[in-house]
């Protein structure tokens, strides 16, 4: 690939990390703040671009003393993937084949007023698994949250929390019970109506605890703008 | 080519004079870019649904996130690299770092805790202390300890296990013991040879402007195509591996141990991100998890893609590997003292 091949590659990625930042896409992959990053890396690739073909234009042309690396040919898949397919977050073929990633919470802040309460799931199951529901009994409370089955059928409604990209995203899962629509297709988003219930289960893939959650209504709801839960980035 | 005063009338035989003009070897690179550019663009429908299996959608999530992750922090690292290559003279290195390798070493370890990176960023930086005559065990002492030590690293590992700070403890230890041990052994076995000459010691520019884009060109365009191979196979492991392969090795400790030290070879985390990986394995025991944390930001696949690159096959091949075996050793001794 010679220098001019390579200022359009450069230009192409950085033009994709400036359009990935600029929109909402960038959160379907990384956590959202590294979008100040993000963005200053697409300029500094677009400006590499921008100088590679600046000086080029003043170069004699017969000084191209060695072959450029080929390897560079590799950086279209990342631009192919990302501007013309654009895949969608990780959702429910991950979550049923990691386990729940829950972990205890360092305190439980006092929930706000309000019926119902809206509460992320990985909060719910928190509370549920490691504070015994105390905060949670007798409150109307909606979570949402996308659809996965396992093995067996069995429905859970899923979050993926994330630290830094999807590379290290991991699921918090809750189980339902109570009314539960009929038909759940997988990685459809809900957000559930329901109550707090003691009952408890475990992830058939880790063993980890998933508190049960009792519908009284579910409705389907677009996907949220950051479809990650990233609460435990602090 | 001796013969760079011939004159331009006289016939010559034997070899054809001079440079030729454009490489003969096959299409330009420009015409072949487009070419590929828009059977993409034209092909795109096929090529979504082609992709539209649930196993192909994560395969890609992962994989652009991870590329898309590291760009920002391999960008960085360039820019570093580019102005070491450019703008800081070789003499101040060696002001800076003692004369002799063996108290260098661990001068560029302890200095690794001033890149406030992942792994991505400290490769070029190590590429570019190297060549500028830095001696290579410091650099590789810097190399290792810079991702696994810094600030940033450390904050979010005490973040990640909120009542256990001998885990952070542990992390900074065993990673500056793992960098330092490294870098003395390179200096006792390592040769030269081993290391690829930087081809592109110059990058030819004319002005201080130049040489510093031309730097950053070559590199991105470089280190990218290893970060992508990389990102590739993390992609792939993180999309067919099931976890529950893991659940099988974690009751016993030792199979525990090798277990995390495979899987943060293979998964390619950010170092930034990984000690919140390691707290959710909670199956598996304390040094299991700090050998995840110490063998991460030194040895993993897009790492080992990224070593390739800028140092040469030669040198990743038996660098990495005796790398990981000593970070397993050293997390179980410090396991085994901290934990």
């Amino acid at each position: 690939m010679n220098r001019h091949a390579q200022a359009a590659v450069l230009f192409l990625l950085g033009a994709a990390l400036l359009h990935a930042g600029s929109t909402d896409l960038y959160l379907r992959y990384v956590k959202a703040g590294l979008r100040p990053l993000l963005l200053a890396a697409g300029i500094v690739l677009v400006a590499a671009a921008l100088a590679t073909l600046w000086y080029e234009r003043r170069r004699p042309p017969e000084t191209h003393p060695h072959p450029e690396p080929r390897i560079a040919w590799l950086l279209l898949l990342p631009l192919f993937a990302l501007v013309l397919v654009a895949p969608p977050a990780l959702g429910s073929y991950s979550a049923s084949r990691t386990g729940t990633a829950l972990q205890q919470p360092y305190g439980y802040p006092v929930l706000p007023a309000g019926d119902p309460l809206r509460i992320a799931l990985a909060d719910y199951a928190g509370r549920a698994v490691y504070d015994g529901g105390r905060s949670l009994a007798g409150r109307r409370i909606a979570i949402t949250g996308f659809v996965a089955l396992d093995r067996s059928g069995t429905p859970y409604l899923v979050r993926m929390a994330l630290n830094c990209c999807a590379a290290d995203a991991q699921p918090v899962k809750i189980a339902l019970s109570g009314r539960i629509p009929p038909v759940l297709q997988p990685d459809a988003w809900l957000e559930v109506t329901g109550r707090y219930t003691p009952e408890r289960t475990r992830d058939p893939v880790n063993g980890g605890p998933v508190p049960y959650f009792e519908v009284t209504s579910a409705r389907p709801v677009p996907v949220p703008r950051d479809p990650y839960d990233e609460t435990w980035n602090g | 080519m001796a013969t760079t005063t011939r004159t331009p009338g006289r016939t010559t035989p034997g070899p054809p004079p001079g440079p030729a003009p454009g490489r003969t070897s096959g299409p330009s690179s420009p015409l072949v870019l487009t070419f590929v550019l828009l059977l993409v663009a034209v092909g795109q429908g096929p090529i979504r649904r082609g992709l539209a299996a649930p196993v192909m959608q994560s395969w890609m999530t992962v994989f652009v996130a991870v590329v898309v992750q590291a760009l920002p922090f391999l960008v960085l690292g360039v820019l570093l690299s580019a102005v070491i290559a450019v703008w800081v003279p070789a003499s101040f290195f060696a002001r800076a770092l003692p004369g002799r390798p063996a108290l260098a070493v661990p001068v560029a370890g302890v200095a690794g805790a001033v890149l406030p990176g992942c792994e991505c960023a400290s490769v070029p930086v190590a590429g570019a202390l190297v060549r500028r005559g830095v001696t290579p065990a410091a650099a590789l002492a810097f190399l290792l300890s810079a991702p696994a030590i810094n600030p940033v690293v450390l904050t979010a590992t005490a973040v990640a296990f909120p009542r256990r700070p001998e885990m952070v403890a542990g992390r900074l230890v065993a990673g500056l013991v793992v960098a330092c041990a490294m870098g003395w052994l390179w200096q006792r076995l390592g040769r030269a040879e081993w290391l690829r000459p930087p081809r592109h010691a110059g990058h030819g520019g004319r002005t201080k402007g130049e040489a510093f884009w031309g730097s950053v060109r070559h590199d991105v365009t470089h280190a990218g195509g290893f970060l992508v191979v990389g990102a590739a196979a993390a992609a792939t492991l993180k999309a067919v591996a099931p976890q529950s392969w893991l659940r099988a090795a974690a009751g016993n400790p030792a199979l525990g141990v090798l277990a995390l030290a495979a899987l943060a070879v293979l998964l390619s985390i950010c170092s930034e991100a990984d000690a919140f990986v390691a707290a959710s394995l909670t199956e598996f025991s304390a040094t299991a998890k700090l050998a995840f944390l110490v063998v991460g930001p030194m040895v993993d696949l897009k790492l080992f893609a990224l070593q390739a690159g800028t140092f040469g096959r030669a040198f990743a091949v038996r660098f990495a590997p005796v790398t990981l075996v000593l970070a397993v050793v050293v997390s179980v001794a410090v396991g085994a003292v901290l934990l």
